[in-house]
């Protein structure tokens, strides 16, 4: 059984129909990806898995239980967790306060201290600035930051929104290098990325969207061998 | 050259330099002409700042319930002042029931903590009522409806008390041990304002701890900052947002107590401009900042109680002290124009990369 299944989501923003029936499943262990252009509903569909939107039809099962219509908050209890869009990490709090908050609903003490070394180990940038207020790190750091906090939920299911947007090159790869590393170690992962080559390149499994569809899905590198995804989203001829 | 310092120079900026530097000449003046006269002896000044203290204490603990809420909903919670007055009232049910048993006389430190802790545990009640019923269903609606929900709510408590208990003014009790001075390294207090002033302490360390140590505290934070974020974290966001109602609620039901302590009356329409005084040293601080709420209402306190006798004595004003409400709020408009962001402002950019 699939760890995560959306059936036939639909989310609207107010009027605005912005999934049209989407399906997606995430079998445990595999890295999957969502590619598709500015506005296809990528972020769309992280937000409604993690209860930030709710859909107005269809339904997202968890191990087989139904997920859509609880709080954001009691989704990360069952073990999924997102790094945001744009990292949204708390910049008044310092880096090791961030982390604290990403593990908030976790009791286990000694989990949490075991979880925390090793988002140290990582990313030992953040072990370096721990104390450092997180408004006041690069935008590298954050990223790191906000994938660590993530992880401090010790979540089944990982969320990864775009998480090498704006970053420089060394970066993304380090980035990506992480997300293998975090996945080979059991966690599963659900990725949405605009540096297609790289999400295609890692990913088992991916879905492409266009306008709030999924138009196209298979292997990574299925997807990438597919001349017409490379012209549509890589930008190759 | 000149062209390019005018057009550095806006008329606005000039104009707010002539302001400032005339207004400082006022200060310094007055200042100057009042030493000088020497009317005040030096116990008068200290008396005066001790004064001012107890009484910024208090609006700096009414003034964190203001920038705790504008901190998490971005809404200013008008009806706050009146969950002190609330305080202020059962504080004074509880005393008075207290003075007839007898008990009061007896065991003054026991009935003064269950009297205060009753007030605050009151007031807290009735914020979180009040956040529930008259914010809650509002939180996606434009900003300027809860607003006015809340000058409604305010309103709808005084004169709920007003109907409930009348508007006479009730005495508070005054037991013999509380009054007369004690003195305090060499400086004479009245015993009600120290009491004021430990009390008041005591509870500002401990709200420090809360918002800084604990993780609740830190989830305040974080709520603050992003909602859809901390969400994201697993925290309720409902749920904090009634802990910060609640704290800033029993914060504003001890300083009811409190300043029923120094002024021992109550009534109904008493939550007014202690309200009001707490808004502005809350915004003085830099609202939704709560080390600034902290400075504000202390300063707020002190410049209340001092400037009009230090500055406004010697410039010849008749009647000085009763000018005490006036420069409050002028020194509100002061900060609001020349320092918008107030005395601490923001720390750090909010913006993030």
């Amino acid at each position: 059984m699939a760890l995560l299944e959306a059936n036939d989501i639909h989310t609207f923003y107010g009027a605005i129909h912005a999934l049209k029936g989407i399906t997606v499943t995430v079998d445990k262990g595999e890295i999957v990806t969502l590619i598709g252009a500015n506005g296809a509903g990528k972020t769309t569909i992280l937000n409604t898995i993690s209860g930030i939107l709710h859909p107005r039809q269809g339904t997202i099962t968890l191990d087989g239980e139904p997920i859509h219509e609880l709080p954001a908050h009691s989704i990360v209890t069952r073990g999924v967790s997102q790094s945001p869009e744009g990292r949204r990490v708390f910049g008044r709090l310092s880096v090791a306060e961030n982390l604290e908050m990403g593990a908030f609903t976790r009791k286990d003490k000694e989990g949490i201290k075991r979880d925390l070394e090793h988002v140290y180990e990582l990313f030992p940038r953040l072990k370096e600035r721990r104390k450092q207020l997180a408004g006041t790190l690069s935008g590298g750091e954050q990223q790191m930051l906000a994938m660590g906090r993530a992880l401090m939920a010790s979540p089944r299911l990982l969320l990864l929104d775009e998480p090498s947007m704006g970053l420089a090159p060394i970066l993304v790869d380090l980035i990506f290098d992480t997300i293998k590393e975090i996945n080979a170690e059991g966690v599963t992962v659900l990725l949405v990325e605009q540096n297609a080559l790289m999400a295609l390149s890692i990913a088992h499994r991916a879905y492409v969207l266009e306008t709030g569809s999924i138009v196209l899905s298979g292997t990574g590198q299925e997807l990438l061998d597919d001349p017409e995804v490379m012209k549509a989203y890589l930008g190759m001829d | 050259m000149l062209k390019n310092l005018r057009r550095r120079v806006s008329g606005t900026t000039i104009a707010m330099w002539v302001i400032g530097a005339i207004l400082l000449i006022v200060v310094i003046v007055g200042t100057v002409r009042t030493l000088l006269i020497g009317k005040y002896t030096g116990a008068d000044w200290t008396d005066l700042i001790v004064y001012g203290i107890s009484q910024g204490s208090i609006y700096a603990l009414i003034a964190l319930g203001y920038t705790m809420v504008y901190g998490i909903l971005r809404m200013i919670n008008f009806a706050h002042g009146d969950i002190f007055m609330a305080g202020a009232f059962i504080g004074y049910f509880v005393a008075s029931y207290f003075d007839q048993t007898g008990f009061l006389e007896q065991n003054l430190v026991l009935s003064l903590i269950f009297v205060t802790l009753v007030a605050a545990f009151t007031a807290a009640a009735m914020a979180v009522v009040l956040e529930r019923i008259a914010y809650r269903p509002l939180r996606r609606a434009p900003r300027l409806v809860p607003l006015i929900t809340a000058i409604g709510a305010s309103f709808f408590i005084e004169y709920a008390f007003l109907g409930l208990f009348g508007s006479g003014i009730k005495g508070y009790p005054e037991p013999e041990a509380l009054k007369g001075r004690v003195s305090i390294f060499g400086v004479e207090i009245l015993k009600t304002q120290l009491i004021v002033i430990v009390a008041a302490v005591v509870m500002l360390i401990a709200l420090w701890y809360f918002v800084q140590r604990t993780k609740m505290g830190k989830a305040i934070q974080a709520v603050s900052e992003d909602k859809d974020a901390a969400a994201l974290m697993g925290i309720n966001v409902d749920r904090s947002i009634m802990i910060t109602f609640l704290v800033g609620g029993a914060l504003a039901g001890a300083a009811g107590v409190l300043y029923a302590l120094l002024f021992r009356q109550v009534y109904f329409f008493m939550g007014f401009f202690p309200g009001l005084k707490a808004f502005t040293a809350a915004v003085l601080g830099g609202i939704g900042n709560i080390a600034g709420a902290m400075v504000g209402g202390l300063f707020l306190g002190i410049a209340e109680s001092l400037f009009p006798n230090l500055v406004l004595d010697g410039l010849g004003i008749p009647a000085p002290y009763q000018l005490k409400d006036a420069l409050a709020f002028f020194l509100l408009v002061l900060v609001l124009i020349f320092r918008p962001t107030g005395i601490l402002g923001e720390r750090l950019a909010t913006k993030k990369a």
